[in-house]
């Protein structure tokens, strides 16, 4: 969730924005994007439902096994100027997997790289972190702390 | 910018109609063979890859159909990642383990008994030629008889290799094993199973 915002490699940055964008709600990003000037493009693979395979550990050096089954929505868009963004989330929303697909496209142009970031990804990273904090907030509001009292023998 | 004809193109727009659209038309021209069918249009595909060709590829080809390019489309660099991000099919350097041969110039086509003729247990586990030609619709007719033609039938086609039929004859004496034959064109596709043979040349 921490993602780093000045990330300095492509790479780095896409990881950022998936991190941020697969946990808000497609609702959001829509709003969002909506306020941007889009690019033209064209959907390499539009956007569709099917399964994974989640495997699980017990323990650090626990052998591998297939913990079950899991829905993921997946799409792949491609703007005019070659990008390709790809977009895999959890899940049977298909629209927002397009969305995510779009987002991690244009983070690779040049052009609307720093837009996508600064209009979309930077505000649902702030509003995340908000949220956990305040969840953080109220979860210390009751935190008992345990100690055992000295007897008074010594 | 990439340069458009390496750019990743896109498959079929509606993924589930277009495929089971072009299944239907697979197995009718199997079933009917020397019939010239047409896949719909609309198609996504590399430059150099036909429609029909890109249609079968995007319906019959998955992670277990091992895939077999000739010279040219294996040279060309859009073809092979296509195929990777829409299918996932392995693409094979021995066309003996392939299920599919995608073949853009058939005049080169190697002999056909490289390729995976099935076993007397499997005899389906042949490989499936896909040959893309230069007409169906215009050159020499060829009257051709088997099970699935009442009498002849006759096809007009610009065909490479010239002596395919020859080849083909191998079919005869591997039965039940054997190549299967898709020759297209365009959107156009005429099937040839193992046990069509043919009855004239020329006219």
């Amino acid at each position: 969730m921490d993602g780093n915002m000045s990330g300095n490699t492509l790479q780095e940055r896409r990881q950022g924005a998936m991190q941020v964008l697969s946990h808000a709600p497609a609702a959001d990003i829509a709003l969002r994007m909506a306020e941007l000037p889009l690019p033209p493009y064209q959907q390499l693979r539009a956007p569709e439902n099917g399964l994974v395979m989640v495997r699980g550990r017990i323990g650090g050096d626990g052998a591998p096994f297939n913990l079950g089954e899991a829905t993921v929505s997946r799409a792949a868009i491609r703007l005019h100027s070659g990008e390709v963004g790809f977009g895999y989330v959890l899940g049977r929303d298909g629209e927002k997997a397009r969305l995510i697909a779009l987002c991690d496209a244009l983070i690779q142009s040049p052009d609307h790289a720093s837009a996508i970031e600064v209009k979309v990804v930077a505000p649902l990273r702030a509003e995340m972190r908000a949220a956990r904090d305040q969840a953080a907030a109220q979860a210390a509001a009751t935190r008992v702390d345990f100690y055992t009292m000295v007897r008074g023998e010594g | 910018m990439q340069s458009l004809d390496r750019a990743l193109q896109p498959g079929f727009a509606d993924k589930v109609l277009s495929a089971q659209a072009t299944f239907r038309t697979v197995m009718e021209a199997m079933a009917r063979p020397g019939q010239v069918m047409q896949v719909e249009d609309g198609v996504g595909r590399p430059p150099s890859m036909m429609a029909g060709v890109a249609a079968i590829a995007l319906t019959l080809f998955d992670q277990e159909t091992p895939i077999w390019l000739d010279a040219p489309l294996s040279g060309a660099p859009d073809i092979g990642a296509w195929l990777k991000f829409h299918t996932g099919a392995p693409i094979v350097a021995d066309p003996a383990l392939a299920s599919f041969a995608l073949v853009a110039a058939p005049e080169q086509l190697p002999d056909l008994r490289s390729f995976a003729l099935g076993s007397a247990d499997y005899p389906d586990r042949s490989t499936t030629l896909v040959l893309q030609v230069a007409s169906l619709s215009v050159g020499p007719m060829c009257q051709l008889r088997g099970p699935g033609i009442d009498g002849t039938v006759s096809l007009c086609a610009s065909i490479a290799p010239a002596d395919l039929f020859a080849r083909l004859s191998i079919n005869e004496a591997l039965f039940p094993r054997g190549i299967d034959v898709i020759l297209v064109d365009g959107r156009s596709l005429v099937a040839m199973p193992r046990t069509t043979r043919l009855a004239a040349a020329g006219g």
